[in-house]
């Protein structure tokens, strides 16, 4: 049977503008033989776990350099569990500060990447994690 | 396994969107997935409009599904939509970004869109997405969108899955459309000029009527061409008449039956080509294929002639 096709959402929530990250990140994942669905700036919480289910991702990837992360990341954590589909890992990157990455972890977010970060190891960070 | 698709199935039969959006990945991951669901949700199927819109690279194709959707959710119709993007042949990997444009429609209940990458098949289509419109047909939808990738002389395969073909052109492809005629030029129903704020609209409208004049007028059909303009509103309610007429024709003509019947002697063999090249690779392994390859490469056997040997052991698959 073939190799399982990874599928990563890699969405931008809010207001925030900056999408470099987000489109390099989408950009090793693509070259690392997954399937990216990119949806672009200015998501709310609904469209990205929206998107998530239509898609059926293995994980979704929020990037966030505005700040406003913690509501962000808890906002959809708790769509995804009002439409039953907290199986879905979240991750994410941008700029956190640390004691808000360890907020982040303790409601469920997997992994948050900062600046700087090596997109090989967040292509590997995600096989290893989807790795069910 | 097989009992857990079977929940899936009646999931999906009974409005579930996280089951539609499995099962549509079982479909894209194996074949013999795809058999099974198929075979259980074929009599809910053939109630569904198809509606292929296809052209090249960039031409417009998902801004106008996006207003295509917004004509027909004012009629309260429900939507799916299957928006299909190149999967890189270096890499295996694809960035699927049809749905940037599709946005006002994300969380609308009645549309469900899923980007498909096409994975190695060639056509403009991928292997599952004749499937994957079943199963978008089982779970309820009026009209199903097959946005097919940036399509030139050989990406064809759309009419053979769609009642109605709608090719895009932009205006700047000038001369191209003389280059494009052999191929998708030939198999649409509808033409959208699109871009036609840009310079060139009316002589691009001049070349397609110049194409469609030399070619037989298909069972008492003119193409429209109709103006359109993806990033704005104006254009897409003309585009969206020229649908309907197109569907009533095909009603009014008997011509969806006869589509209908070429559509199911298309899937047998499309099954059948399937079937064959995932039993080759189970008879054979890569090592093996790779020596036949040297065979041949060296000139040692013709092709031909290997395929005439292998065929006593590809026969115990039938
Ligand atoms: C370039 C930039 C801009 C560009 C953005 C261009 C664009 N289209 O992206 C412009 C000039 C438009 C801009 C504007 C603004 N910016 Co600015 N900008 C930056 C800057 C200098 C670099 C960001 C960048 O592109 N980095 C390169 C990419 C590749 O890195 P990255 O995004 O961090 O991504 C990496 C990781 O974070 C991670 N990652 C990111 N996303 C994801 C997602 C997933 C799923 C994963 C796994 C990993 C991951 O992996 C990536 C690869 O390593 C940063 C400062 C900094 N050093 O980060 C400020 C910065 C982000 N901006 C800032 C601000 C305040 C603004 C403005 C509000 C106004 C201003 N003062 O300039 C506006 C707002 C614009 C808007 N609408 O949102 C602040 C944010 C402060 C905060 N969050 O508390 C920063 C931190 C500068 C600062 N120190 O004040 N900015
Ligand atoms: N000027 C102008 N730009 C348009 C029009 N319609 C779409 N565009 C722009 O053309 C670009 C491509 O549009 P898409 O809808 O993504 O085209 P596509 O055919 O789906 O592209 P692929 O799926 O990548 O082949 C976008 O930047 C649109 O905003 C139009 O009528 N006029
Ligand atoms: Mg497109």
């Amino acid at each position: 049977m073939p190799e399982r096709k990874l599928r990563i959402l890699i969405a931008k929530p809010g207001l925030d503008g900056h999408d470099r990250g987000a489109k390099v990140v989408a950009r090793a994942l693509m070259d690392a033989g997954m399937e990216v669905i990119y949806t672009g700036l200015r998501q709310t919480p609904e469209s990205i776990v929206e998107t998530a289910i239509q898609e059926d991702v293995d994980a979704i990837g929020l990037s966030i350099l505005s700040g406003a992360h913690n509501h962000l990341f808890k906002r959809v954590i708790e769509l995804l569990k009002n439409e039953g589909a907290e199986d879905i890992p979240i991750f994410g990157g941008g700029i956190v500060p640390e004691e808000d990455v360890s907020y982040l972890k303790r409601i469920g977010v997997k992994r948050v990447f900062g600046p700087g970060a090596n997109t090989e190891d967040i292509v590997s960070y995600i096989k290893e994690m989807t790795n069910k | 396994m097989i009992s857990s698709i079977d929940e899936l199935i009646q999931k999906m039969v009974s409005g579930d969107k996280r089951a539609l959006g499995k099962i549509i990945t079982l479909m894209e991951e194996d074949s013999s997935s795809s058999a099974y669901i198929v075979s259980k949700i074929y009599p809910l199927t053939g109630k569904a409009y198809i509606l292929g819109i296809t052209g090249p690279p960039g031409s417009g194709k998902s801004s106008i599904v996006d207003k295509l959707v917004s004509c027909y959710r004012n009629e309260n119709l429900k939507v799916g939509v299957i928006a299909i993007d190149p999967t890189s042949p270096f890499t295996g990997g694809a960035i699927l970004g049809d749905r940037i444009r599709m946005r006002s429609h994300y969380t609308d209940k009645n549309v469900f869109i899923r980007s498909m990458a096409t994975r190695g098949t060639l056509g403009g289509l991928s292997r599952a997405t004749s499937d994957s419109v079943k199963a978008l047909d089982a779970f309820g939808n009026d009209v199903i969108i097959i946005e097919t990738v940036g399509a030139g002389q050989v990406e064809v395969d759309i009419v053979k899955v769609a009642d109605t073909v709608v090719v895009v052109s932009v205006p700047d492809m000038g001369d191209t459309i003389q280059k494009l005629k052999a191929g998708i030029m030939e198999i649409g129903n509808i033409f959208a000029v699109n871009k036609a704020d840009i310079d060139g609209a009316e002589k691009c409208i001049l070349e397609i009527k110049m194409m469609l004049e030399l070619s037989e007028t298909k069972n008492g059909w003119v193409p429209p061409i109709v103006k359109t303009f993806g990033d704005r509103d104006n254009g897409a309610n003309e585009l969206y008449e020229a649908i309907k007429n197109h569907h009533k024709y095909l009603l009014e003509s008997g011509r969806q039956e006869k589509k209908k019947i070429a559509r199911g002697k298309a899937d047998l063999i499309y099954i059948l080509q399937n079937l064959f090249i995932k039993k080759f690779y189970e008879a054979i392994n890569e090592e093996e294929l790779e020596e036949l390859g040297k065979k041949i490469a060296s000139r040692e056997k013709d092709p031909y002639t290997i395929i005439e040997e292998l065929i006593p052991r590809l026969k115990k698959f039938l």
